[in-house]
């Protein structure tokens, strides 16, 4: 039995602290901040919602949300189905060294953003990049994926490129854990392997996939890394304002707005929190 | 609501033989289209070995995916350490630094606290644990600015509390833990400890401790995943080139290369890199069976 008295509370304790510290706190902090402005002669005052309504009607904000939006939209769905069809293909059971594709494609997980980026950053650029020998080789004109409206698809490759195996080993752990038995009676009921996939494996796979879904939205909605990276190799092409976390910490770092910087993180995460919910409901209703 | 794993670890290292002999013949073709994925994730990786064997001058003018001239690995290396008075060593120290105090902190505190929710009945426990399981959605991007704004009015960004602080608490180790703790703890042993005399403590570090090591190895090696790899929480916080973690020190390096008049130093930009993920890789690939079956316990919640 659990013993119910005060001691879980001391094993409990230090984690809270740190958790009111460096979350309940910096959140706090930053709605007092979204509701006041800083001049330079006047000093501090309340100014109620006013940093919010100049953030809804901020083309750069927009800007940004817009950006991710569309980037959420487009990945997520590409990197997900790719890590469904290796996690698929591995469970197969079919594959020539199966361990050796596992081990492999899950490899980029453990590889920093920044240096992730900077590999696919010079191979897509012109210095010592790939894409002026493919051109020069096969006598064609590849489009330069550092250009501003190629610039969102080249990042969305690497992310794709960092991610797909951590949500094919996520996807992969939970077809692993599906009963044996129900294959054998598959398999006597004469089920093709994908009949199999879809009686079968897929709806065993319909919480993981909620899951990686939600986190992959979050993660698309902070991005940062990718482009801060990406702008040292092609500053023309990724703005200040790129993604909201990107203008976010160029407001407070560089514009020294820290009210309105305060205002868009909470704006931001707000509307995170909200699709994410939005997709749960979907996902929980159409389970039901 | 969250509702309990039913999959248990246990559990499940008994369902793997019986999983394992699903006899099917093997396919050349489905093996030849997953060679295709496995092409595209290794071939950056394959491109950043190659590049750290040429030269500055080499790496402009060759094929990016074949070896050209000089074969320049060791001379890169010992260029990368010695390079503005060997930071890079220092970079690397301070990673550790980080990863050692801001990783093993937040394992320790999330072990702690698993355990202490799966195993107390204490008053209070639900509201604990809804808050906390609401902050696993919160990824820690999202709290960077906010953070930073309050510790820049606290006066301690610019020092390595700045990066250690926020990387101890990891909501998603502390969930992690709480399931190992309930599944792989027998409530029977804690209290014939308990019974004996033991106190909590002592029965949390030499009773518990040990049974949880496959969930602690797990969350230690993705708590220093994050920890080693996280650039966003450095950038925002540290001014001091003396307080860098390596990913800034890149950062850095190839910012500086990049500029107008700066050093070009594409070929140590390339080289750090390549050094910097080598012990994740190793660590990863050592720690394979701990953190694989680590995994498909905490992918199973919902």
């Amino acid at each position: 039995m659990t013993r119910r008295s005060w001691i879980g509370w001391q094993f409990v304790a230090p984690f809270l602290a740190v958790f009111a510290l460096v979350f309940l706190a910096p959140i706090a902090y930053s709605l007092y901040l979204s509701l006041y402005r800083t001049r330079l002669i006047g000093g501090t005052s309340f100014v109620g919602l006013e940093n919010y309504s100049k953030a809804v009607e901020d083309p750069q904000f927009w800007s940004a949300a817009g950006r991710v939006s569309l980037f959420l939209v487009v990945q997520v769905p590409i990197m997900l189905v790719l890590a469904l069809l290796v996690a698929l293909a591995i469970d197969s059971g079919r594959l020539y060294g199966s361990s050796f594709f596992r081990i492999s494609i899950f490899l980029p997980y453990a590889v920093p953003a920044v240096v992730a980026t900077l590999m696919w950053g010079f191979m897509y650029g012109s210095q010592f990049g790939l894409i002026s020998y493919l051109n020069d080789w096969f006598g064609i004109t590849l489009p330069d994926p550092l250009a501003p409206n190629l610039v969102l698809a080249a990042i969305g490759n690497i992310t794709t490129w960092e991610f797909v195996g951590y949500n094919m080993i996520i996807l992969y752990a939970a077809l692993r854990v599906v009963d044996p038995s129900l294959y054998e009676a598959a398999a006597i009921d004469g089920a093709g392997q994908f009949r199999i996939i879809r009686a079968i494996k897929l709806p065993a796979l319909r919480g993981p996939l909620l899951i990686a879904t939600l986190f992959s939205i979050i993660g698309s909605f902070q991005l940062f890394t990718e482009p801060v990276v990406l702008r040292t190799i092609a500053p023309n092409a990724i703005l200040t304002y790129f993604t909201p976390n990107y203008y976010a910490w160029q407001l407070s770092v560089g514009g020294q707005q820290f009210n309105y910087s305060a205002t868009v993180a909470v704006v931001m995460g707000l509307l995170t929190m909200l699709v994410a919910y939005l997709v749960q409901a979907r996902a929980v209703r159409k389970a039901v | 609501m969250v509702s309990a794993p039913t999959i248990r670890p246990q559990a499940r290292r008994r369902a793997q033989p019986v999983a394992a002999p699903r006899k099917r013949t093997r396919s050349w073709s489905l093996t030849a289209v997953t060679t295709v994925m496995l092409i595209y994730t290794l071939l950056p990786l394959a491109w950043l070995f190659i590049s750290a064997t040429k030269t500055q001058d080499n790496l402009l003018g060759s094929f990016g995916l074949w070896f050209h001239g000089e074969f320049a690995l060791f001379d890169n290396i010992g260029k990368t350490f010695t390079y503005q008075n060997g930071i890079y060593l220092r970079w690397l120290g301070n990673t550790v630094f980080y990863v050692v105090i801001g990783a093993g902190g937040a394992t320790l505190l999330s072990t702690l606290a698993g355990y202490g929710l799966a195993k107390f009945a204490f008053p209070g426990r639900k509201a604990v644990f809804a808050v906390i399981l609401g902050a696993v959605a919160v990824p820690p991007t999202a709290l960077a600015v906010p953070t930073f704004l309050l510790f820049a009015k606290a006066g301690i960004t610019d020092t390595v509390w700045a990066v250690i602080i926020p990387s101890l608490m990891v909501p998603f180790s502390l969930y992690l833990m709480w399931t190992f703790s309930r599944d792989a703890v027998p409530d029977e042993i804690l209290e014939s400890a308990r019974v004996d005399g033991a106190g909590e403590f002592r029965i949390f570090f030499k009773l518990a401790v040990p049974l949880l090591s496959p969930g602690l190895v797990t969350a230690l090696l993705f708590n220093v995943v994050v920890t080693w790899n996280n650039l966003f929480l450095p950038l925002i916080m540290l001014r001091d080139r003396n307080l860098y973690p390596i990913t800034l020190g890149i950062y850095s390096w190839n910012q500086q290369a990049q500029t107008v008049g700066g050093d070009v130093v594409f070929n140590l930009v390339i080289t750090g890199s390549l050094l910097a993920i080598v012990p994740l890789i190793a660590a990863f690939l050592l720690l394979q069976r701990y953190w694989q079956s680590g995994l498909a316990v905490g992918s199973v919640k919902q």
